[in-house]
């Protein structure tokens, strides 16, 4: 038993390769997509197990991001269980649909592999694409490694598919840095991931009930439309629970714990780094290396976004001095981007409020290394000495 | 981490450098090691330099993002020599696996490195042409950094090749490269 599941983790894929074969094990009824860099793998794979006769789905080759969102909506709104990726402008242009699958409540499950937006062109990673589409009404799950990815796409669709929820999940990981970096990976056994996410049966009547016809997006005038709105923060606050419950029961199944966030080494930290997604990896060294000196950091890695978990956000950063929020995108607010944002206002309704400064790194795949990570942490405990701060918003490893 | 490396491969698109670093960290994950292989994206076109990269260690690895300071570099095109600075970021004691027909010695004045770096040559050009038919240097530059270096055994690499190329390549193309591997571990050249 122990060497059947020493083999299980000894595989090696990018992480593309990886939701693409968590795709081809969840086995949805329906997938529409439109390749675009770095997704693409995804949907190239996939489309090959589909050719191949190992999934059962209805694969659709549409001529945009547009019509993928368009058609993953019509599919599920038929009572489908739908899956689809993709990346940047891809998301850009899905951007009126997003609002209507998470408006008509719609368990959609897609796969972000987070890319810069034009212009410039760039084709390498930041998190524009994904924090751009915070307000759309989807559940959003970050992923620092191939295997967060994996797992949490499986997760995903038992979140979005609960009946109090039925919303659309976003999973998110890093363009290139993990979509095409081949790395060690544990997969679930086929029977294993089936039992786990269940047969879908849509709690709603669906398109093709035709003993019970509805009409899904309907006009809703000010009569109704704020009560719909309603409904639907009203799921993503409950949401937070059913979270915290797949994780439980894929801990089960697993071995591998999740949570709404990840804490490293914060129990007694002065100065944390609080980021997402692969950086967060990055971090973790710079932690141990500050660590072995007496340095008492630590760091925060949020893995879900929305919903925003700010009463757990405050409690574990209740007791730090200094905290440095990095974001790989920007809001133009000339304020500070958008996990910052969230995380300041989290911690408001302390007693006590640790200082707090925002760097933006790594836009457009510019490199985030050790060395930027140990800058951020000295700056920090150079603030919690001082006491003061220069700059609450600023860009880090950038030319000037 | 005693046993950690990073490794980075420096070739032109279509020499197969990207299937050398999976190859590699495949091996390497089949006996046993943590690994990452990635290559660097940029303007996909034919014979544009390109490079690839490894991280092996025996304990989980945390760091992403680029590999600033490998240990270890393989120059699967020479001619990249003198266009691409191959050196930078290496520590003194880096190993450097060339493919060429020239000696170490005079590849060590060619890259301009001290006397603590260690410096490999071997024609994997010249080998591919003999075991596959086709000028595609990467498998011999496995073979040789298996001898070179040990950071994987030249058996984990053979087998890999067997066990998951099996169904892309051909049984010739298959054994062709077996081949080279043990050609480039075998014509590796110390200076």
């Amino acid at each position: 038993m122990a060497a059947e599941a020493k083999i299980k983790c000894s595989v090696g894929l990018t992480g593309n390769s990886a939701v693409a074969y968590a795709m081809k094990q969840i086995n949805p009824d329906v997938v529409a997509a439109y390749p675009i860099t770095p997704s693409t793998t995804i949907v190239e794979e996939f489309s090959g197990y589909v050719a191949d006769g190992k999934v059962d789905t209805e694969f659709v080759t549409v001529e945009s991001e547009h019509s993928a969102m368009s058609a993953c909506i019509g599919a599920s709104a038929a009572g489908a269980r739908v899956m689809t990726a993709t990346s940047s402008q891809g998301l850009a242009l899905m951007w009126e649909m997003l609002y209507i699958a998470s408006g008509m409540r719609l368990p959609i499950v897609m796969t972000c592999v987070n890319r810069a937006l034009s212009a410039p062109l760039n084709i390498h990673c930041d998190h524009s694409d994904s924090m751009g589409a915070r307000d759309s009404g989807w559940i959003q799950l970050y992923s620092e490694t191939v295997q967060e990815a994996y797992d949490n796409v499986i997760q995903a669709v038992r979140i979005a598919e609960q009946e109090n929820i039925l919303l659309p999940v976003m999973v998110c990981l890093d363009g290139f840095i993990t979509s095409h970096s081949i790395e060690n990976l544990c997969l679930l056994d086929d029977d294993v991931i089936k039992k786990f996410i269940g047969e879908y049966k849509p709690s709603q009547p669906s398109l093709l009930d035709v003993d019970h016809p509805t009409t899904y997006g309907a006009v809703a005038l000010p009569d109704s439309y704020m009560e719909a709105r309603r409904q639907q923060a009203e799921a993503m606050t409950l949401s937070k629970d059913v979270i915290i419950n797949a994780a439980k029961d894929f801990e089960k199944i697993s071995g591998r714990s999740y949570g709404l966030m990840e804490k490293y080494r914060m129990d007694d930290a002065d100065a944390a780094i609080v980021i997402l997604n692969s950086a967060a990896g990055t971090t973790k060294v710079a932690v141990d290396e500050m660590r072995n000196k007496g340095l008492k950091v630590g760091l925060l890695k949020p893995r879900v976004f929305r919903p925003f978990p700010y009463i757990e956000m405050a409690e574990a950063l209740k007791n730090v001095k200094v905290i440095g929020v990095l974001d790989r995108a920007d809001s133009y607010t000339s304020f500070g981007g958008p996990l910052f944002t969230e995380i300041r206002s989290s911690l408001y309704e302390l007693d006590k409020r640790p200082k707090i400064i925002n760097r933006i790194f790594g836009l457009g795949g510019r490199d985030y290394g050790v060395k930027d990570s140990l800058a951020v942490f000295e700056e920090l405990l150079k603030i919690k000495d001082m006491g003061k701060i220069d700059k609450v918003y600023d860009y880090i490893s950038v030319r000037e | 981490m005693a046993d950690y490396t990073e490794i980075r491969w420096h070739g032109r698109a279509q020499q197969g450098i990207v299937t050398a670093a999976k190859v590699l960290a495949e091996a390497a994950l089949s006996s046993g090691k943590y690994v990452q292989a990635f290559p660097e994206f940029g303007p996909e076109r034919m014979g544009a330099p390109v490079r690839a990269f490894n991280r092996i260690s025996s304990e989980v690895i945390r760091l992403h993002g680029q590999v600033a300071n490998p240990s270890i570099v393989l120059i699967v095109d020479p001619t990249l020599i003198g266009t691409v600075d191959v050196t930078e970021g290496t520590p003194d004691n880096a190993v450097f696996i060339i493919n060429t027909p020239k000696t170490a010695d005079e590849m060590r004045k060619n890259i301009s490195v001290n006397k603590s770096a260690k410096v490999f040559t071997l024609d994997a050009g010249k080998i591919s042409v003999e075991c596959i038919g086709r000028h595609i240097p990467n498998t011999p530059m496995l073979g040789a950094l298996a001898k070179a270096t040990g950071v994987v055994s030249v058996d984990a690499v053979i087998n890999d090749f067997k066990e998951n190329y099996a169904k892309k390549y051909s049984p010739q193309v298959i054994e062709g490269n077996l081949k080279a591997i043990k050609q480039g571990f075998e014509q590796v050249r110390e200076g």
